[in-house]
């Protein structure tokens, strides 16, 4: 089966310094991503601040176009297909439903706004199709002709929800869709979307830094460091057998609700590295406990196996110096 | 001896053109030396408002009274403005949400530090200075001497908020008030702020109350907890009980919201909580979770009187709690 969106070997970078006296630098927000979607599964996409999700999901929403490399929809090349084409397959949520939403806009036209883009229907289809949808995700009719700033955090999040379903995408991309919401909210809107998947047989990227709530929804997941994926597997692989350092010291900092445990010593050292000046050798070895000389001066390869991916020197050949 | 800090019915009411919003609704605590009290709840819930009450830090359109507020023993019920000034700061300190809006962006790092152990301490700039590069360096910030001279805008989230922590604790004080230290930060950034905050409490005898909606870090931070609803403690007690066995139907609910690893399985339905948080305008009585409580009786409109066994208490009707009768 055709994968509905392939990344290969893609690179984003920004130039940093703009304007007439400034020193232009390069950032590489994104480094030589493989990246594997099939119809049907939640890829969960995580990585710290600043370690290129959500440049990545920008790259595949086409807001942004890679530095290099290819990204595939279906059986089209990404550069090839133009904007409306592109947004009927792939629709985002965004964080913060305060931002994301037109505050001058009732509800309704919100979510039939990309109808009228595409130029589907009439004004009164448009209407009750937006009305349909936004029942669909839980906010009665009378919501329909309200401003979101007449709505809390968890009803606005529903009609962006709507507003990504109403053209009827085979893929939604949700960038952190529950980290502005408190928890009990947060569990509404996860089932909400866990049901929604079921009945009209979506394909999700979510993008969160909560990796609780990425092992709840995810099938498949992918750890991005520095704008590099280290590792990618399925969600039981990466969660019951991790293999990357930086996967494990994630893992190690999630605090799970079990009184008298305390917090945990990841041994990550607090230096998050400057992303316009990387260290040498594999991004994560000033941070790593278990780096060796090899790793200061040679970028490990991507290793690919029946478990999925990983980019470690641990897993190809060890860390000492290969002479 | 005393506790720490002893605060006892306390209310904050906030006047709004239809009213008064009940923001904190006759809450009572106490944080002893060397102990962390974790006040939970979703946003507007009241625990930010407690908190800033507590500091004399409360918006113009606030109104306090509470029935008894003591600090080392010293009552603050009363205490004027210049009293509060010189504690805060020094005494009692708070460490806040967003460190971007909470440090000055026009003055450098080194000055802020510096500011207000000069101020309390009457220290000079050097031994401000020295003071300031020394905990840095402890709260783990490399080339400390060199990041006096940066701007807030020139360091990362997770080092404005060590910053923030650093400026608390210069005038070294007996009470840590901290809204949401690390909801802003990391996962790798919390763990290790939070390890930071332990060990400075071990080391100083600090008392902290922490303020957070996250379960997993009350879990491993609090020695004791208070669950906030709708401007009440609903539930208390030593974290272990609790977590061992949530009496109040809130807590249980927020308990099975989030998905916990190992636990809750894969892509299945986690615990909502159905409805939405009541108005805390105008008059409210009996039990303010009863409209969204799957247990609720009509004795829940009257007045709810506070349970208490050992080292727990809650402000529920149902005895005993529906999880025990579930269970037996």
């Amino acid at each position: 089966m055709t994968p509905l969106i392939e990344a290969r070997d893609v690179s984003h970078s920004f130039i940093i310094g703009r304007g007439p006296f400034a020193r232009k630098r390069l950032l590489h927000a994104v480094v030589g991503v493989n990246l594997t979607v099939r119809k049907g599964e939640v890829l969960g996409l995580v990585g710290e601040s600043g370690s290129g999700k959500t440049t990545l999901g920008r790259m595949l929403l086409g807001l942004i176009a890679p530095s290099s490399g290819r990204i595939r929809v279906g059986d089209m090349d990404l550069a090839d297909i133009n904007r409306k084409a592109l947004a009927r397959r792939i629709q985002p949520v965004f964080q913060d439903p305060y931002s994301s939403l037109n505050p001058r806009k009732r509800v309704v036209s919100i979510v039939a706004l990309p109808l009228a883009v595409l130029g589907i229907g009439t004004v009164n289809e448009r209407r009750a199709k937006a009305i349909a949808m936004l029942e669909r995700v839980g906010l009665l009719p009378r919501y329909a002709d309200v401003y979101p700033s007449e709505l809390s955090g968890g009803q606005r999040q529903r009609v962006a929800i709507a507003r990504a379903l109403v053209i009827e995408p085979d893929i939604v991309l949700l960038d952190e869709p529950t980290s502005a919401l408190d928890v009990s909210v947060q569990a509404q809107i996860l089932n909400l979307l866990t049901d929604i998947k079921r009945d009209l047989g979506l394909t999700y990227i979510f993008i969160s830094h909560n990796l609780a709530v990425i092992e709840h929804v995810a099938t498949q997941v992918a750890v991005m460091y520095l704008g590099r994926i280290v590792e990618t597997a399925d969600r039981e692989t990466i969660f019951r057998g991790p293999r990357h350092p930086y996967t494990k010291a994630l893992l190690a900092s999630v605090l799970t609700p079990e009184p008298g445990l305390g917090v945990p010593d990841i041994g990550l050292g607090l230096a998050f590295p400057n992303p316009l000046d990387p260290p040498t050798g594999c991004p994560f070895h000033p941070r790593c406990t278990e780096s060796g000389p090899r790793c200061r001066v040679e970028v490990p390869r991507v290793v690919r196996d029946e478990r999925g991916l990983v980019a470690c020197h641990l897993h190809d050949g060890g860390v000492r110096m290969v002479s | 001896m005393a506790p720490l800090l002893d605060v006892e019915g306390l209310v904050v009411d906030i006047a709004v053109h239809s009213g008064a919003l009940h923001a904190v609704r006759d809450v009572s605590f106490q944080v002893d030396r060397g102990e962390t009290l974790c006040l939970v709840g979703e946003s507007g819930c009241g625990k930010t408002m407690t908190a800033l009450a507590l500091m004399g830090l409360l918006p113009s359109a606030a109104r306090r009274r509470v029935r008894r507020l003591a600090f080392q023993g010293e009552s603050l019920a009363t205490a004027a403005a210049d009293r509060m000034a010189s504690l805060r700061g020094h005494r009692m300190v708070m460490v806040f949400q967003e460190p971007m809006t909470a440090l000055n962006p026009a003055y450098t790092i080194g000055n802020q530090l510096a500011e207000g152990h000069r101020r309390h301490l009457g220290s000079s700039r050097l031994v401000a200075r020295e003071r300031a590069v020394e905990l840095l360096e402890k709260l783990g910030v490399n080339a400390a001497s060199e990041r006096l001279r940066q701007y807030p805008h020139q360091l990362s989230g997770g080092l404005r908020q060590r910053v923030m922590i650093a400026m608390a604790l210069m005038c070294a004080p007996s009470l840590l008030i901290a809204d949401e230290p690390t909801t802003a930060l990391d996962v790798t950034v919390q763990a290790q702020i939070l390890r930071l905050l332990i060990e400075l409490q071990r080391d100083f005898g600090i008392g902290i109350l922490l303020i957070t909606h996250d379960l997993g870090v009350v879990a491993r931070v609090a020695h004791r907890v208070a669950v906030m609803y709708a401007g009440e403690i609903v539930e208390s007690g030593t974290t272990a009980a609790v977590f061992a066995a949530p009496r109040h139907p809130y807590t249980r609910g927020l308990m099975t919201s989030i998905p916990v690893p190992g636990q809750t399985p894969p892509g299945g339905r986690l615990g909502a909580i159905p409805g939405i948080v009541p108005s805390l305008i105008g008059e409210m009585r009996g039990c303010a979770f009863r409209d969204r409580c799957a247990h609720a009786l009509t004795i829940c409109t009257a007045p709810v009187a506070w349970r208490a066994e050992e080292n727990h208490g809650w402000r529920c009707v149902l005895s005993p709690s529906p999880a025990h009768a579930e269970v037996a």
